[in-house]
């Protein structure tokens, strides 16, 4: 199985990517594992969304490998386009920026995602046209899964309202169950928290958590690779988690871990060495003990 | 100008403003008229001399400067009105539109069928609704393209060529009817279409729809030139009449055939070709409707639209953005063939000049006033776009004056189309709400 442990869903080795002079991701290697949520955190351009953009295929890598592992298959997502991506290694992601259908009404949305399962059971639309029962069947089931969806997101009464109508809450939930009605096995999400309220990124904890144990694919539990800025979130719902800062990995482990790693203090409180730690600061190394990872 | 004032900012700011506002417009008014309207060269028969009409120049100036203070009130009054309720009135619209649809669809259907036996209907009257007919299936074809896929296509023309040059020369060349060279020439349209597709589709808005002008003008420039396959400029005339399933709509049958109204017993009437191909090209018009909306129900009719609406979203979801565009190319470029094709056996005679970009401008026309994506709205269009102004020939050269009005006064109206209200594609049903 390539080096890869027992569980492993996901490998990141020695990915590097370059716009020109700027080196945005730098050689950064992690693993990510089903059943688990692996948070990605750091400043803003540290790098995160780049790495989410050369995962589902955006951006080309400069340099590295990228394996996915489903089905006892290797799928080396460097080497596939953005699309194949979704459609066979089973990778689904959301946006920083909100991209709904937002015309479409929420429904819309969600059937737009299953497309390929009914492309094949329309027989590529011909049989499809022609009412086929094996098509309205398939239909019936793909609305089901909205139904099961909508429900989960509390979004039922909405359904055959304009997405882009929703409040914006509804639409980062929206985004998450568009990406989940594809059954992918790792759902990436860029800070899907972002502009939320406190009882929601509640509510986003739990439907996260609720996702990773296998919620709305039939009991298999999937990997989750999250990007948040919300700290709280993170550090409550990650089983592992790594940072990333200037485009190079400086910490990777547990909450516990990284939140105890000086690098990381360092990284968010500002590069100033001999500058005093704040005293809280000062308090959580001592505690930790600054238990280093290289 | 105005519109940025805030109102009561300062005491005379919004009148100061509107006044300034006024003035400007007067003043590009008056640039405008001076070399326009100010000379006017008399030919007195050896010389040319120059005749100054100044007070008009005047005329034009003062009356932009007021009517633009006009246009600003009211615009701005109409503005507040939908500021105060927004989406309420275009809602309560939509509704209203929805509930017209019920009923006039059924009737709109209905008229047309019965048309030709209408007592006004002679044969003028079928020729025309014949003629508007091929627009509205243009229009419905093309809406597929810019419609729902949202690729805009400046060069449909070119697949409207191409399906009447396949049926005019397969059917001079080797003698195929009318029903076997329609399918031929929607398949080579679409084939064409997704030649043009793959090399283009990856571009995108403004670069699109100038590859496809380009490719609009490269078939007429191939219609020109290859004089031995199309004729070139002088066209391909002589192209062979529909025939009712083998009977020709002749009063001089050759020798062995049985002329239409021999085989019916009735007295020859040039009205009776007429009235068959209105009826083709209603039969051809109701297909393509009820395959465009079975299509858009369908998993690719929905990609389509997510397409237009995010392509990014619609890859990160497993879709195909090419093989999908290029679908909706090919069909586009598929009904345009099919009225090609119908075009041709209608005119006998054809030639690049029916072929040439103001019918792309026109066509694109019906679907952008229509309401990007609305059926309903395609057919409006085509009544006001194509109808309207075959109506008023007697206005002869206030008729283009007449039809760039009504479009800036209706883009100004409803910068949506005329018919931009969406109904989902599907939805929940009655007892929704449960879980799986
Ligand atoms: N397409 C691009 N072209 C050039 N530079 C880019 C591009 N995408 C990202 N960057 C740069 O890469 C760095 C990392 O950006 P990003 O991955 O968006 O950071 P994060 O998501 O961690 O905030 C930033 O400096 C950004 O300006
Ligand atoms: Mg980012």
């Amino acid at each position: 199985m390539n080096r890869a442990a027992e569980g492993t869903l996901l490998q990141v080795e020695h990915l590097s990517m370059r716009f020109g002079g700027l080196l945005a991701v730098d050689d950064v290697s992690f693993e990510a594992r089903t059943g688990e949520i692996t948070g990605v955190i750091g400043p803003n351009g540290a790098g995160k969304t780049t790495v989410f953009n050369c995962l589902t295929g955006f951006y080309k890598p400069t340099h590295g490998r990228l394996s996915l592992h489903r089905d006892g298959e290797v799928y080396l997502l460097e080497q596939m386009e953005g699309h194949k991506i979704a459609q066979d290694a089973r990778v689904a992601r959301t946006f920083q920026n909100i991209r709904l259908f937002p015309r479409m009404s929420v429904l819309e949305n969600l059937m737009v995602a299953q497309h390929n399962r009914l492309m094949v059971a329309s027989g590529y639309t011909f049989l499809g046209l022609f009412g086929a029962p094996s098509y309205l069947r398939a239909e019936r089931e793909a609305l089901d899964l909205c139904r099961y969806w909508l429900d989960r997101i509390g979004l039922t009464e909405f359904a055959d309202d304009q997405a882009g109508s929703l409040p914006y809450g509804g639409q980062r939930r929206l985004e998450i169950a568009r990406a989940m009605c594809t059954q992918p096995v790792l759902l990436c999400l860029d800070e899907p928290a972002a502009g939320l309220n406190p009882r929601e990124s509640g509510e986003l904890s739990e439907l996260l958590v609720a996702i990773r144990d296998g919620a709305g694919s039939d009991g298999q539990k999937i990997g989750v690779l999250l990007i948040e800025h919300d700290m709280s979130v993170v550090m409550r719902i990650s089983d592992h988690v790594v940072v990333l800062d200037y485009g190079r990995k400086i910490s990777d482990g547990s909450a516990e871990e990284v939140r105890g790693d000086p690098n990381v203090i360092r990284a968010y409180l500002g590069e100033e060495e001999d500058e005093e730690l704040p005293p809280e600061v000062v308090a959580d190394l001592t505690q930790h003990g600054g238990e280093t990872r290289p | 100008m105005a519109a940025t004032t805030l109102p009561g900012a300062r005491e005379d700011s919004p009148l100061v403003a509107l006044l300034k506002d006024a003035g400007i417009a007067a003043a590009i008014a008056f640039l405008l008229a001076l070399p326009l309207m100010g000379f006017q060269t008399l030919d007195s028969g050896t010389t040319v001399d120059l005749q100054y009409r100044f007070h008009w120049v005047a005329i034009a100036t003062v009356g932009v400067f007021f009517g633009r203070i006009v246009f600003t009130l009211l615009y701005r009054r109409a503005g507040a009105a939908r500021s105060k309720a927004p989406g309420i009135v275009g809602q309560g619209m939509a509704r209203v539109g929805e509930g017209l649809g019920r009923f006039l669809v059924p009737a709109f259907i209905l008229f047309a069928l019965i048309l030709p036996f209408l007592p006004f209907a002679d044969r003028r009257e079928i020729d025309l609704a014949t003629y508007v007919l091929i627009y509205v299936m243009l229009g419905w074809g093309l809406n597929i393209v810019v419609g729902l896929a949202g690729l805009l296509d400046l060069g449909y023309v070119a697949f409207y060529a191409i399906g009447a040059y396949s049926y005019a020369l397969l059917a001079k060349t080797f003698g195929f009817s009318f029903w076997l060279c329609l399918p031929l020439a929607g398949i080579l349209a679409a084939f064409l279409g997704i030649l043009l597709g793959f090399p283009v589709l990856r571009l995108r808005g403004d670069y699109l729809a100038i590859v496809t002008l380009g490719f609009g003008e490269i078939i007429r420039v191939i219609l020109v030139n290859w004089q031995p396959v199309t004729g070139g400029p002088n066209g391909i005339s002589g192209v062979p009449r529909p025939t009712f399933f083998g009977l020709p709509f002749t009063n001089d049958p050759a020798e062995g055939e049985t002329a239409f109204h021999e085989f019916f017993n009735l007295d020859f009437a040039s009205l009776h070709r007429f009235v068959f191909l209105y009826y083709v090209i209603l039969a051809l018009v109701l297909v393509t409707n009820a395959v465009t909306l079975r299509l858009r129900k369908m998993p690719i009719g929905r990609a389509w639209e997510a397409l237009r609406e995010d392509e990014i979203a619609c890859r990160s979801l497993g879709i195909n953005p090419t093989n999908t565009k290029l679908t909706a190319f090919a069909i586009g470029a598929m009904f345009g063939g099919f009225a090609g094709s119908f075009f041709a056996t209608r005119q006998g005679f054809i030639s690049p000049e029916s072929f040439t970009f103001i019918e792309s401008a026109v066509i694109l026309a019906i679907v952008v006033l229509g309401g990007m994506g609305s059926q309903a709205g395609v057919v409006v269009a085509t009544l006001f776009l194509v109808l309207l102004p075959e109506l008023a020939r007697e206005f002869a050269q206030f008729r283009m004056l007449i039809f760039g009005a009504a479009m800036v006064l209706i883009m100004v109206w409803r910068p949506q189309g005329l018919l931009a209200h969406r109904a989902p594609t599907v939805s929940l049903g009655p007892g929704s709400g449960g879980s799986r």
